[in-house]
Formats: C-alpha cells, structure tokens, sequence
C-alpha cells in the first residue's frame, strides 16, 4: 500500500511539470513583454531602462532559459515579486505569514472550497441514494426535475439571485465580504456567528454546481450497484433492506464517487474566481482576476501553479478515499 | 416492437428519441433559440444599442417587456442578439474540441503504444489544470474577442471527447470486419475515416451536444467577468453583469438573462441525454420513463 502511495506521489511531478511548462509558454508566448505594463505605466522610462527591466527578468534569454530558471526559484517556493505597486513576493501575496490565519487568501479559498466539498458530500450523496432507493416515485421524479434544473442553472446568476433575496429584500444575510465592519468589537460567539452568516452564500453557492452534478451521478450509480446480482443474494438471505442499502450497496456505489470529487476540484478552484468576486471576497480567486487583469506574470504564473498542485493533491486525496473505501485495492 | 431488426437506425433514433417526451421538448426549444437567433431583427422589438435617455432602468412594462437598462436599452432586443453570440461561442468552441479531440483520440487509439502514452498523459495535465483560471489567463492576456474566446474555449475543452473517441477506437480496432479490411491491405487512413470512425461518431456527437451547453456557461461566466463579448455587443453574461452593478434596484437586469442561459443549457442537455438514450442499445426494448 506504502508503494502504492509513493508511486503515485512519485507520477506526480511528470504531470505538475507538464502543466508549468504548459503555462509558462502559453503565457510568455502571448503578445507583448510582461515589462510592458511596467514600462508603459511610466512615459518617462528609457530604452536603456526598459532593457535593464528586461535583463532583470531574464526576458533577453530564449524561453526554455527563464523556464529553467522559474523552476530553479519555485522549487524554493520562490513565485518572484509581484509587478503590482506593492512589490511584494508573490507567495506572501498568497500566504502571508504575518497575517492571521483566516486572512490569508489560499486559506481563505481552501476553507471554502473544503467546506463546500464537505456539503456536497453531506448532501449529495443522501439524496442520490434516496432517489435510487425509490426510484420511479413521486419524491424521486421531484429531485430529479430539481437536479436536473440545478445542473443547468449559472453559479454567479443564482448568487445575484439570493443576493436579492436575503441580502436586499429579507435582509437576513450580508452580501459581501467576510466580516462585518463591527468584527472587532463583537464578543467570541459574535464573531463566530459573523463569520458563518458572511459564508453562508459563499459556501452554497461554490458548491452548488458539484451538489447537482454529484446527486445526479450518486442516483446512476446506486441504480447501477441495486441491479447486481450480491444485492439480490443480500435481500434473500433475509437481509434488513437498511443493511443491504447501506452496507452493500452504499459502500460499492460510492467508489466511482469518490474518483469524482477528486476531478471536481478544478471546477471548484475556477469557480472561486467567480464567487469571490461576486461576493468581495479576499481569497486566492480575487487575487487571480486581479492579476489577470493587470497582467502580473509572476502572480499568475504562481496561482496557476499552485491552482494545479491542489488540484493534484485533490487528486491524490481521492485515491486514498478509494484505497480505504476499496479493500480489493488495499490487497494488491 | 416487432421487426425492429429490419428498420435503419436511423429511424430506430428518431422513434425512441420521439418517445422521451423531455429530450423532444429540448430538442424543439434547440430548434426555436436557433430560429430566434437567425432571426434576431424579426424577434427584437428595438435596436439593441439604441440609447434613450428618457427609459434609463424601467422595470418591464408593455413598451419594453423585459425592462431597460443603465443606458434606456431594451433587454428584450439585447438578449436576443445576444442570443446569436451564445450559439456561435457554443458551436464554434464544440467545433473546434470535438476536432482536436477525434484527432487525438483516434491517434491514441488506434496506434497505441508511446502515441497513446503521451496523448493519455497530456489528457491528465490538461484535467489536472484549473482550466477556468487559464481560460481567463489567456483571453485577459491575447485581449477578449469573440473569436480569441471561441477559440480558447475549444483548446481547452476536447479532453472528454478524446478520450471517447480513443475508447470507441480500442473496441472497434479488434473487430472482424476491420481486421478482414487491414488483411486486405486497406490503408491506415482509410480504416480510421471508413471503419472505424463512421462506427464511433453516435456518442461523439452526442458529447458534442452537450459540449454546446458548457460552452454557453463558459462563454456567460467570462462575459460577466468582464472577460468576454465586449459592451456595447450584447451578451447575456455582460446583461448580467449590470445586473450586479444595479442589483439593489433593478431586478429584471439579473433575472431574465440569467434564465435564458438556464433554459438554453437545459435545453441542450435533455436533447443531448435523450439522444444518448436513443443511440443506446442496451436501452433499447427497455421503457424507461
């Protein structure tokens, strides 16, 4: 099982250098030099200066040079410094020691993407069993329309929607940010409940696309693992039908599920672009957009890095879940 | 459901695909968006970038049906030419996936061996990429145009058919009639686009279909992000966006595109799923409500 595990850590690093060099060409490869937002913001920059911007960055040495020396720096976690006025490295832009905890924009972004994965699961995956177990009636049909609804319907539409709805008409829930302005001077169960009321849209809606998805696909496989033939063996053996369900149907229904949440993460990571900056959100997503925008290279470069890793580490975290859900695997 | 053997399957689709009264229903709505966006002039009321001064923000009414917005412009007429940018994005972007996804999976499938290695392994490092965040990369680096955001959705979106295509290739590689066809010194290219290609397109346009409708949530979600079809040509992603700007008093800025893509999208998936029903035979004989 240990080998198992190394191996796939070890096939890791061919796909996550695969993606930076994907990056790094299709970025550096685009039009115009990444000095030119520097340069072009400052009239009074001469030729001399913008060649020695340049050498700085190492943009004078052909593009297979500055990958080689990118890779040299990020193995130290070295992203470089932002172009932006502040100058700071990218990585304490990302994760910044000096900060607490829940103001850091990647633990910002991970929270949320982690509680959302938690919610769909929590909620997903009863329901598709649900549907399953009474396939054909009235409560399945009325989950499948809904699911079905829910699958088609854009993320950021249904954000303005409850925006509207209990942020501005009911008033029940802010509709911006993380905290409120009053945070600091709220007492302890204040704050905690601050901070729930703040991800309470945040969180459903990051998760929403996956809940329909998965609910959807939950059902299917269920459906399919019912029909087996161990099932109907289960059944006659006089078996409670909770047992069957939830002990030999559930646990083998769940396998292609788990593979899924793993693939699910860039969905969820992409949507935190979004979502963050629908609701003013300071995590790693805001600071993506706003990078983009300003075409900060080293900052994109960095999140897309980063981006790819978690989606990677998402990845590894689902085989886990399919080794200790699967003893046929844990055997080999 | 005696002598079905001797229909074609062609027909045989088209009746099962008549039975799902949901997939008919997508497949009419499919039909009615491409009528309304062919004739955009025909089904818009105004101009759709006509500026008046006098109607900034009116709610619905029996002049404007959708209500105006910031600039007096009617919704209605906005969000049926936008409608036309909605279908080319999700045509043009499926087009270009399903191509380069054919080419490789069919590659990787027939050839097998290091060709198929390395195409699987660049199929997991394109999966592996946040492909939202590179998406939105590119186009805010090479500038949004229409065509840039064509043409990026489409490179990044070919993974799923790609891998279909290979699958369909290592069945249908092992059968007689291709093996019978290579013993006869048929070439390579000839048993790829002959055989083997006619014999696995069913599911690929099937995936193709439903392509159409991520491709429309792409296209949305970039427009509304600011980083896709430019103000003033109308898309229902940037509708959207000042739907967020003036969200506190214009609600029928946020609502109506919004449901327009719904409606779109789910559209497409009840033809698309439908279809995938229709074409497939383990489901045939069965009647599955």
């Amino acid at each position: 099982m240990i080998s198992y595990f190394a191996k796939r850590l070890l096939e890791m690093i061919p796909t996550l250098l695969g993606i930076t060099i994907l990056s790094f060409l299709i970025i550096h490869l685009a039009p115009g030099k990444p000095t030119d937002v520097l340069t072009e913001m400052n009239p009074k920059i001469t030729p001399e200066a913008r060649e020695r911007l340049e050498k700085y960055y190492g943009l004078d040495k052909p593009i297979y040079t500055q990958y080689g020396l990118w890779l040299k720096r990020v193995v130290k976690l070295d992203f470089g410094e932002s172009f932006s006025t502040d100058r700071r490295p990218v990585i304490v832009k990302i994760w910044d020691t000096k900060q607490p905890l829940m103001e850091r924009r990647l633990f910002i972004t991970f929270v949320i993407n982690a509680l959302s994965m938690l919610l769909i699961f929590l909620i997903a995956i009863p329901i598709g069993v649900f549907s399953a177990t009474h396939q054909g009636s009235f409560s399945d049909k009325v989950t499948t329309v809904t699911v079905f609804v829910g699958f088609a319907t854009p993320g950021f539409w249904l954000a303005l929607l409850l925006m509207m709805l209990f942020g501005i008409h009911l008033g029940w829930l802010p509709i911006s940010g993380l905290k409120s302005m009053d945070y600091d001077t709220l007492s302890v169960f204040g704050k905690i409940w601050d901070r729930t009321e703040h991800l309470i849209l945040p969180v459903f809606i990051s998760s929403f696309g996956g809940l329909a998805g998965l609910s959807r696909f939950m059902r299917g496989s269920m459906l399919e693992v019912i029909r087996q033939d161990y099932i109907t063996v289960a059944r006659a053996k006089g078996l409670h039908e909770n047992t069957v369900v939830y002990r030999h149907a559930l646990r083998n229904a769940l396998l292609p599920i788990i593979t899924l949440l793993g693939l699910a993460v860039p969905g969820l990571i992409g949507g935190s672009v979004i979502f963050e900056n629908i609701f003013g959100i300071p995590g790693m997503g805001q600071l993506f957009y706003m990078s983009v925008m300003t075409r900060d290279y080293p900052l994109v470069m960095g999140i897309l890095t980063i981006g790819a890793f978690l989606t990677l580490l998402g990845n590894l975290l689902a085989d886990i879940g399919y080794m200790l859900t699967d003893p046929r695997i844990r055997a080999k | 459901m005696n002598g079905r053997m001797k229909k074609s399957p062609l027909k045989m689709y088209w009746k099962r695909l008549r039975q799902n009264k949901l997939a008919f229903i997508g497949g009419v709505m499919v039909l009615v968006l491409f009528l309304v966006a062919a004739f955009a002039s025909i089904f818009s009321p105004y101009d759709p970038n006509e500026i008046d001064r006098h109607n900034i923000l009116n709610p619905p009414s029996l002049t404007h049906p959708l209500g105006t917005d910031e600039l007096g412009r009617d919704i209605m007429s906005r969000m049926v030419w936008g409608s036309r940018i909605s279908l080319a994005v999700g045509f043009v972007a499926v087009g270009i996936a399903t191509l380069i996804g054919i080419l490789l999976g069919s590659m990787a499938g027939y050839y097998g061996g290091w060709a198929e290695r390395i195409i699987m392994r660049f199929i997991d490092i394109m999966l592996s990429i946040p492909t939202f965040f590179l998406i939105l990369a590119v186009i805010a680096f090479i500038g949004p145009s229409i065509w840039n955001i064509m043409v990026i959705i489409g490179l990044t979106s070919w993974m799923g058919v790609a891998r279909l295509v290979r699958a369909e290739f290592l069945t249908l590689k092992e059968r007689e009639y291709v093996l019978a066809a290579r013993a006869l010194g048929v070439s390579d290219l000839m048993i790829i686009l002959k055989h083997i290609m006619v014999n696995s397109m069913a599911p690929v346009f099937v995936s193709a279909i439903l392509g159409v409708a991520s491709a429309i949530l792409v296209e949305s979600a970039l427009s509304f992000l600011g980083l896709g079809v430019q103000p003033p040509t109308p898309s229902w992603g940037n509708i959207l966006t000042s739907g967020k700007d003036n969200i506190e008093i214009a609600w029928w800025l946020s609502v109506f595109p919004g449901l327009a893509i719904l409606i779109t999208v789910m559209s497409y998936n009840l033809f698309g799923e439908g279809l995938r029903d229709a074409i497939d035979p383990r489901l045939w004989g069965t009647e599955e409500s």
